[in-house]
């Protein structure tokens, strides 16, 4: 059995009388690709908002190898090793699409570069800005942005934007990577590219993928595990094909 | 041979422009050939570049609206005037570099302070609210330097201060500009300036990248404050007396309009804004004297507001897109316009940092799933 | 009593800011902009009430309703011209617009009246004493009137279907505007009430003292805009307390001689404290970014 990477305990949040989520378990294995699925409103962005630190849980914990994360800051939990995307995509639209890699690759320690360093424009600045550039583009390559790594990221298209936003999580050396609706407003030649990807990342990157979804083929065609959720609690949760033949989420999904 | 030509040489320019005009205007100076309404243009412009261009970083890099920059550089201004004083006593003659280069870092530190302590409120509040906390701090600064007993500040008479030889301040002034602008352009094109504009862009994407937003917002208050400290002694040094007037409200909005018109995130713009509002200023105050001193203000407020509306109207995108100037350069060169290598801000892509946030109430409560409710959350 | 007369003396001048910071908080919850311009509608009504009562010689209340069309129209002129190209634009540019448009206003009175001050007269408003107390009418009738107004504008915004469409589109303009409601036309009407309560201020002001100058508005609007923020900007109530809060602290420290220079120092750190303490000030309502 592989070693867990992420850990959830009985985890849950209201907000006001409203509980988005509640009495969440969950345990996903080193480089397993998990899938977080359950129609509209079901609280599954806000799990995501909750194990990157955006809200507090008001009940439960979450560990990250073991080690507690719960109420930490976006920026800990980040340097920990949980990055994420998100739904509405939140690019840095003003800059390059390389430079947009670069900011991610930020906190890596190999980079450090003091501000000094930087105001006085001493060597080191430059060597940590080359290997920085060449890292960025190793990045962009696995996803296929390489082309287009000059172009400022707004002028990019939807699909290439979620594509990028994937090479930026990456870029922080994520152990966990949360991909929320990776697939949204893909056409099904992007989105069966988008899988290849998604494993391709996987076996490179010896990284955990914990990926929201609405499209069914997408994610029973990607995942190993998953867990469905309404209305903020679980409704089935294991390997894929069973979860999903479940009477309850049958009901929950199709109605009736 | 092959690393010169690396070096991109278009970066450089402006310090070649820059150093070319002290040299230029030195060579006269020290001949002392200048005639007083240049010496003072210059004096006055170069305060105003260094004001313009730390602005810039906080309204341009970090997108938050300062409104109270002159109170930064009223700090400077006061505690570099009451050095100056008190070291030219102590010190005696011969030793004016020595001095100014003091009271430059004790002005520039006081200031530096003060920007800390701004810094604190902008990692609560952000858009409109900062902006008036930045106001309101001018303001305090002011009115403190204004209203202190007369023995610590001169009170509303305005504080003491050591005037320097006019024919040689604007050469140490253009010198301040060249530091100014080499250290902020290199704080910008470093991964540290990455982060500040990515927290421009995006802050709740750049704390998932794990950027330390905290860090970046102190340390751009910070820097900004110290540079408008340093502009403050620089004009302490023109000056016989500084007067509190002088800081009020309306110069932080002409610094600000300095930035506006250059373009926000282009320090280049704002440099070559600053000496053109400099220049204006001089030559409308001798053409337009008594009640048409007027027109001046008149003026700028209908360029801001035309410019504004230009540059920004949802409605005039297409005129502009097909009307602009690197549109045009770029034709010329045969330049692909999808291609920009730089950070720079687009002027109607600006950040959005002022928040929408707010609504009218009167009595009605509203709640979204996604607003988490402090106050009901406790009374679970 | 001398306590009373202060706390009077306060509430009065807190509710002229109250009138004021109601002008920008409408204006902020509806459209979501500061109009810095504010300030000085105070002093256009300001100079209306000198042309009209003063050199033309028009009863004191008629010029006071000319001035209030006249600042309703100017608040709107400024909306149509300035602001409404551009909605939908970055807000930042808004905010500098409006900036530009309060330089521009102060800059054409300041050509057609000069700089020097303008006396305006109205009333020979005398004292009135209660017991010990001297109390000056001022004080007694513009504590009346804003509580009137202030009253009638809640009821307005609460009760009638344009206040209700200003609700609804102060918190969500494109839905507000998909339920049939004019959008254009609330805001335009939320200028138009804004500058007008903007006039009375300016009457108040004048009643108070009557030098006028193209500054006139300006420190006030300032004052009031911060009374607004304390209060909780977008918040009716919020800026009727925060302009009365403001009043009273103003009137406490103009009394006592050590700190009475420090007035405005004071006032505006408490702007600061309140805003880390309470981010959205008294009244205002939090709303978190969506995830």
């Amino acid at each position: 059995m592989a070693e867990t990477v992420l850990k959830i305990e009985n985890l849950g949040i209201s907000f006001g009388g409203l509980k988005a989520v509640q009495g969440l378990n969950m345990e996903i294995r080193e480089k397993e690709l998990y899938g977080l699925v359950g129609p509209n409103g079901a609280g599954k962005t806000t799990v995501f908002n909750m194990i990157t630190g955006v809200y507090k849980p008001t009940t439960g914990k979450f560990y990250l190898c073991g080690e507690d994360l719960t109420g930490k800051s976006q920026e800990t939990i980040n340097h920990k090793g949980i990055a994420r995307t998100f739904q509405n995509i939140r690019l840095f639209n003003n800059m390059t699409v390389v430079r947009n890699v670069m900011v991610g690759l930020h906190n890596q320690p190999e980079y450090k570069c003091g501000l000094f360093t930087s105001m006085l424009r001493l060597p080191r600045h430059f060597k940590v800005e080359k290997k920085m550039r060449e890292h960025a583009k190793q990045i962009l390559e696995v996803v296929g942005l390489l082309e287009e790594r000059n172009n400022l990221a707004c002028n990019l298209p939807y699909g290439k934007q979620r594509k990028l936003e994937i090479a930026r999580a990456l870029a922080t050396n994520p152990k966990l990577l949360c991909l929320d609706e990776p697939a949204a407003g893909m056409n099904p030649h992007e989105t069966q590219e988008l899988m290849d990807i998604i494993r391709l990342i996987r076996e490179k990157f010896n990284v955990t993928i914990l990926l929201i979804e609405h499209d069914m083929k997408f994610v029973s065609g990607l995942c190993d595990e998953i867990t469905v959720l309404n209305f903020g609690t679980v409704l089935a949760q294991g390997d894929t094909k069973t979860a999903l033949q479940d009477p309850e989420v049958v009901k929950a999904y199709i109605g009736g | 041979m092959s690393k010169l030509k690396n070096i991109k040489w278009k970066q450089y320019i402006v310090y070649l422009v820059l150093v070319a005009v002290a040299c230029y205007f030195g060579v006269f100076g020290l001949q002392q050939n200048l005639n007083r309404s240049t010496t003072i243009l210059l004096e006055k412009a170069a305060v105003a570049m260094i004001l313009a261009v730390s602005l810039n970083l906080v309204v341009g890099f970090l997108g938050e609206l300062s409104l109270g920059h002159a109170g930064f550089m009223c700090v400077g201004a006061y505690l570099g005037a009451k050095t100056a004083l008190a070291l030219t006593a102590a010190m005696g003659p011969g030793n004016e570099l020595l001095v100014l280069v003091i009271c430059l870092l004790v002005g520039g530190v006081a200031a530096a302070a003060c920007g800390v302590i701004i810094g604190l409120p902008a990692l609560r509040l952000r858009g409109d609210y900062l902006a008036i906390v930045t106001l309101a701090f001018g303001e305090i600064v002011r009115s403190l330097f204004e209203n202190l007993p007369d023995e610590m500040f001169g009170g509303s008479l305005g504080q003491q201060s050591v005037r320097y030889d006019r024919y040689q301040l604007f050469i140490i002034g253009f010198v301040l500009v060249i530091l100014t602008l080499a250290v902020l352009q290199n704080l910008i094109r470093s991964k540290h300036g990455r982060a500040v504009t990515s927290i421009r862009d995006s802050e709740i994407a750049a704390r998932a990248c794990g950027i330390n937003v905290t860090k970046y917002k102190l340390l751009v208050f910070t820097v900004s404050a110290f540079f408008a400290g340093i502009a403050g002694v620089l004009f302490s040094f023109t000056q016989n007396k500084v007067q509190p007037t002088t800081f009020d409200y309306n110069y932080s909005i002409e610094i600000l309009v300095m930035v506006v018109l250059g373009g926000m995130g282009s320090l280049n713009g704002s440099l070559i804004a600053a000496v053109l509002i400099t220049y204006l200023n001089e030559e409308l105050q001798i053409v337009l004297t008594g009640d048409l001193a007027v027109l001046r203000g008149l003026l700028y407020a209908l360029v801001m507001i035309l410019l504004i509306i230009y540059r920004n109207a949802p409605a005039l995108k297409g005129f502009r897109e097909k009307w602009n100037m690197k549109r045009f350069i770029d034709r010329m060169r045969k330049h692909d316009p999808a291609k920009i290598h730089d950070d720079e801000a687009k002027w109607d892509r600006v950040p959005t940092k002022i928040m929408v946030d707010e609504v009218l109430s009167v009595d009605i409560q509203t709640s979204s799933p996604y607003t988490p409710d402090k106050r009901k959350k406790e009374e679970d | 009593m001398k306590l009373l007369e202060t706390l009077l003396n306060g509430l009065s001048s807190g509710s002229t800011y109250a009138m004021i910071a109601l002008g920008y908080t409408m204006v902020y919850g509806i459209a979501k902009m500061l109009n810095f311009a504010h300030g000085d509608v105070i002093m256009v009504g300001g100079y209306t009430l000198y042309v009209s009562a003063v050199m033309m010689g028009i009863h004191p209340l008629l010029a006071l309703l000319l001035a209030i069309i006249c600042c309703a129209v100017l608040g709107v002129t400024i909306e149509k011209l300035a602001y409404k190209p551009l909605r939908g634009a970055s807000p930042l540019a808004v905010l500098i617009t409006a900036i530009g448009m309060s330089y521009l206003l102060q800059s054409v009175a300041q050509m057609i009246f000069g700089s020097a001050d303008r006396m305006v007269r109205l009333f020979d408003l005398g004292r009135i004493t209660v017991g010990s107390m001297q109390i000056s009418t001022y004080t007694i009738i513009t504590l009346a009137c804003s509580a009137v107004i202030m009253a009638g504008l809640s009821l307005f915004v609460k009760y009638t279907r344009i206040g209700r469409a200003m609700i609804a589109v102060s918190e969500d303009k494109d839905a507000a505007q998909l339920m049939g409601i004019n959008v254009n036309f609330i805001i335009t009407i939320t200028f138009a009430i804004g500058s007008a309560l903007a006039a009375f201020a300016g009457f108040f002001m004048v009643l108070k003292s009557p030098p006028v100058n193209s500054t006139l508005g300006a420190m006030p609007g300032i004052k009031a805009f911060t009374a607004a923020v304390i209060g909780g900007i977008g918040s009716i109530p919020g800026a009727m307390l925060g302009g009365i809060l403001m009043g009273i602290v103003e009137s406490f420290a103009q009394t006592n001689p050590v700190i009475a220079p420090f007035t405005v120092a004071i006032e505006f750190s408490i702007l600061i404290v309140i805003l880390l303490v309470r981010p959205s000030g008294i009244l205002g309502k939090k709303r978190r970014e969506k995830v």
